[in-house]
């Protein structure tokens, strides 16, 4: 029983991150007359995250951040999907390359710490 | 019209000066003009088909086509460039010396022409696509085509500029020096279009990261101040690289630089012997 458990404990231990990588959440962007919604993206720590961006502009624009390294044309009316993290705690600028008056933040803050007994 | 022209320049600045080092790159070759003229006019036009098919490109392979289709088209940059380096290594001396004993074109070096016409022919498409994007969209906005036109114009002339003067300063260095030069300078942008492929790859959730941001320089020099980006498309700089990048990035320099000189050693010439000069052409150094 016990071995059982512990074999099964290795199983889940092992196959996680295997797991995390098939199914990275989801977090949505959208990008409306030429700003982003949400503006700070808030994004779990450690995590690798599937990030979907729309652009419901007809003008095209490019979702880019030196910060996350990320780099991908979003034409109009469109929808495109970039892997980032997983990320350490901070606060990360992405910008719209063909238009820098939208700018955001992605913002990785450390879990609640539990109380000290 | 401003904004148009900065957008428009930063994108053609990548590809100006990728043709300005292939241009240094290829001295003394007869006929390269035509080879990376070839190599742009192909470009553009390819800029224009990606362009066209951009909404289908950027929504295939569940939104990551876009990411996947610039990590190839580096990929086959970097190959490109590497074999012109590790060509170079064997007939870089020979190409020299002909240079500064004939004062003109040499005819050697058809292929690696091909190999540079194929870079410039990517890089032009490339950056080329999302100009004509971006500028297309502005234009079916309606209202601002003048001074959108003389933005990009504007945009378009001074990227060349900045190319062409990294070209004129290349030419200053002596020709015995001159190869050494462009190809460590073509093998640290290789190392940087490789470790760029590797950010496309893990932007499109192909490539584990190994961990982001393993160090952070940007307080130093920021990716989008002009030097930063000058470093960026020519060495590769990333102020916040991440460990895939590192690993493309260093792996290209290993791989490239021991076959070169795998191959310099192969065809290094036996010590000099005036005698017999035709045995020595035949002598079977390949295996």
């Amino acid at each position: 029983m016990s071995l059982g458990l512990s074999s099964l404990t290795l199983l889940v231990a092992l196959t996680a991150p295997v797991l995390a990588f098939a199914e990275s959440p989801t977090v949505e962007l959208v990008i409306h007359n030429q700003q982003f919604t949400p503006q700070e993206l808030p994004l779990p720590v450690d995590t690798k995250i599937k990030l979907v961006v729309h652009n419901q502009d007809s003008l095209p624009a490019e979702f880019e951040s030196y910060d996350l390294s990320r780099e991908v044309v979003v034409p109009g009316h469109s929808s495109v999907t970039v892997f980032i993290g997983p990320l350490s705690p901070g606060r990360y600028n992405f910008f719209n390359d063909f238009n820098h008056a939208a700018q955001g933040w992605v913002v990785v803050t450390e879990p609640a710490t539990h109380p000290a007994h | 019209m401003l904004a148009t022209a900065i957008i428009v320049f930063r994108e053609v600045l990548e590809a100006a000066l990728v043709i300005a080092v292939v241009l240094g790159a290829s001295r003394g070759i007869a006929h390269r003009g035509w080879w990376v003229l070839g190599g742009v006019v192909l470009g553009t036009l390819g800029a224009g088909v990606v362009a066209l098919f951009a909404g289908a490109i950027a929504e295939a392979f569940s939104g990551t086509g876009q990411a996947l289709l610039d990590a190839v088209i580096l990929l086959i940059a970097v190959v490109m460039l590497a074999w012109h380096n590790i060509w170079m290594s064997s007939h870089g001396r020979k190409l020299a010396g002909e240079i500064k004993a004939v004062g003109a074109a040499v005819q050697t070096g058809n292929k690696t022409l091909a190999a540079l016409l194929v870079v410039c022919f990517t890089a032009v498409m490339r950056e080329g696509s999302e100009v004509v994007l971006f500028l297309w969209a502005i234009a079916a906005s309606g209202g601002h085509e003048f001074g959108m036109s003389i933005g990009g114009f504007a945009g378009l002339i001074a990227g060349v500029l900045v190319g062409a003067l990294l070209y004129r300063s290349l030419l200053f260095i002596p020709i015995r020096y001159f190869f050494t030069v462009t190809g460590w300078l073509i093998l640290l942008l290789t190392a940087g279009l490789a470790a760029q492929a590797a950010g496309f790859l893990n932007q499109a959730g192909l490539l584990p990261a190994l961990g982001n941001g393993l160090w952070n320089t940007s307080h130093i020099l920021s990716q989008s101040s002009i030097l930063g980006q000058l470093l960026h498309i020519l060495v590769g700089y990333i102020a916040r690289p991440s460990g895939i990048e590192l690993v493309f990035y260093a792996g290209a320099l290993v791989t490239i630089l021991s076959l070169m000189q795998a191959v310099k050693h192969q065809h290094r010439p036996p010590p000099a012997r005036p005698a017999a000069p035709s045995q020595m052409d035949i002598s079977p150094t390949d295996p």
